[in-house]
């Protein structure tokens, strides 16, 4: 309630800043400019988010399904951990802007270089909170698994994986907030649709009110996938969510 | 690892029974946790028997290598010296060790799970002993939603669904509070009589221990040794009241504070 206040008196005092003539409206457009844009843009704007949309939930989805396997690799096989995990860190000092272009030149104009690049940012904030949780498991628990007789894989099936769904969770939320990015970047190396194709267009058009309206909507997205997630962790995964002291 | 079971020999003919558990000059001494500092002797010199069936309580200061008796009873650690013979034996916690995310039943059946039976047998099996228990109304009820108590009930049926003949249990009642704690102890003694088991039973609570055990082994602080064995034959059920009790108790305690 508080944010959306604040909110409104940015909007207002940048809507009264346009206004006043303080500066050119082609390079920042008044929010009810952008208003206008998202309204009579819509089509266009709509056409192209559903591009960056599949982009990023494509993207995501690779990251989940590899950062997963990744992080129970990494947790189970020791000598994974010492050969993987170095390169692993290694991989996420890869400045994305210079291999986007070298990607697109391999995989082709259209959706596949897109989510190759998604997938390659995300994966990092999925894995490191995911290993996190899975080597983080109370060792009392491993201790009364071994008490039971319980397997390597009974004792990760019954109580590491479990207990390591919160820090996936995590890793989801981590990398809607990175995929957006990536995926305007991925557009920027070279497509003919999306969101980020769109703003590039705009600007040397003139279009700057249909460039925010672009971003505005992007932002949206990630906003709205972000409460989503939350929503669903904190139905699926109640237990995640006691305060300190309450867990047995 | 597998609870290490010893094949005990076959019963001698002398008519004696067997002991479920054995433990004969047994010590334990960890190395240094860092470099430089010295080794830590746990236990020293460790005899003691359980005979099928039988309730030893052990009793003991804080630090005297109580929990680590029983995890060398259970199997999960090797002693450093004597020689341990024991049944197969599950062992329950002082923390309860309830899954967060699993339902009382499931919690309960964890043991059946991970004895290879499926989830719906399990959950059935479980099921009616948690009834047994009292906890009939609480089956999907997840950790957080029970009472200290009733999280105890729940460790301890998961610790009896391990099928093993000896339940090795660590202070299970020592993170509740002084009420719950009695009734659990009273609860605890109807449960034995109702499915006998050879119990180990460690406890820093003189009269838990009275109340409960056939026989009382007092240790000596760190490293710890046997400094007493009482025998407690007093017929059950047993009031805490009971001058033959409160009297085993004062002997019990001047034998821990010497």
């Amino acid at each position: 309630m508080r944010a959306l206040l604040v909110l409104l008196v940015l909007l207002g005092g940048w809507e009264a800043y346009v206004g006043f003539g303080a500066i050119d409206e082609l390079l920042l457009p008044a929010p009810s400019s952008i208003a206008t844009a998202l309204v009579e843009d819509r089509a266009l704007l709509w056409s192209n988010f559903t591009v960056t949309a599949r982009e990023i939930g494509l993207g995501i989805a690779a990251a989940l399904v590899l950062g997963l396997a990744g992080a129970v690799a990494i947790h189970l096989f020791r000598p994974v951990r010492r050969a993987l995990y170095p390169l692993l860190v290694s991989s996420q000092t890869i400045p994305i802007p210079v291999i986007a272009p070298l990607l697109v030149v391999w995989f082709g104009y259209d959706l596949t270089p897109k989510i190759v690049i998604v997938a390659l940012v995300c994966f990092f904030p999925i894995v490191v909170p995911t290993l996190d949780a899975l080597d983080r498991t109370d060792a009392d628990l491993r201790k009364l698994m071994r008490s039971l007789g319980a397997s390597r894989w009974q004792t990760f099936r019954l109580v590491e994986a479990p207990a390591a769904l919160p820090g996936l969770v995590t890793g989801a939320k981590l990398s809607l907030a990175f995929a957006g990015i990536a995926a305007v970047l991925a557009e920027w190396a070279g497509s003919e649709s999306g969101l980020g194709h769109l703003v590039l267009q705009a600007l040397p058009q003139f279009e700057t009110a249909r460039a925010y309206a672009a971003v505005l909507i992007l932002a949206a997205f990630s906003v709205a996938l972000f409460g989503a997630l939350s929503v669903a962790e904190r139905r699926l995964l109640p237990w995640a969510h006691l305060p300190r002291g309450t867990t047995p | 690892m597998q609870t290490r079971t010893t094949a005990l020999p076959e019963a001698p003919r002398t008519g004696i029974e067997v002991d479920a558990v054995r433990l004969e000059d047994v010590s334990k001494t960890f190395a240094a946790q860092r470099r430089g500092a010295a080794p830590v002797a746990a236990l020293e010199g460790i005899s003691l028997r359980a005979a099928p069936g039988e309730i030893v309580a052990v009793v003991g200061p804080s630090g005297c290598g109580k929990t680590t008796l029983l995890e060398l009873v259970c199997g999960l650690i090797e002693p450093s010296g004597g020689t341990v013979d024991a049944q197969p034996a599950a062992l329950m916690a002082q923390r309860d060790l309830l899954l967060p995310w699993a339902e009382a039943v499931d919690n309960a059946a964890l043991a059946l799970r991970v004895g290879g039976i499926d989830r719906a047998q399990a959950r059935s099996q479980a099921g009616a002993l948690l009834e047994d228990f009292g906890l009939g109304g609480f089956l999907q009820a997840r950790p957080h939603e029970l009472s200290g108590g009733m999280r105890q009930r729940v460790a301890f049926a998961r610790t009896l669904l391990a099928g093993r003949p000896i339940l090795c249990l660590d202070e299970p009642f020592a993170a509740l509070d002084a009420l719950t704690r009695l009734q659990m102890q009273d609860w605890l003694a109807e449960a034995l009589r109702a499915d006998p088991r050879t119990v180990v039973l460690v406890t820093h609570d003189v009269e838990e221990a009275i109340v409960l055990a056939d026989r009382v082994v007092v240790l000596s602080p760190r490293p710890g040794r046997v400094v007493a064995t009482l025998e407690v034959e007093i017929a059950r059920p047993r009031r805490r009241t009971d001058p033959e009790i409160v009297a085993l108790r004062a002997r019990a305690l001047e034998e821990l504070r010497a």
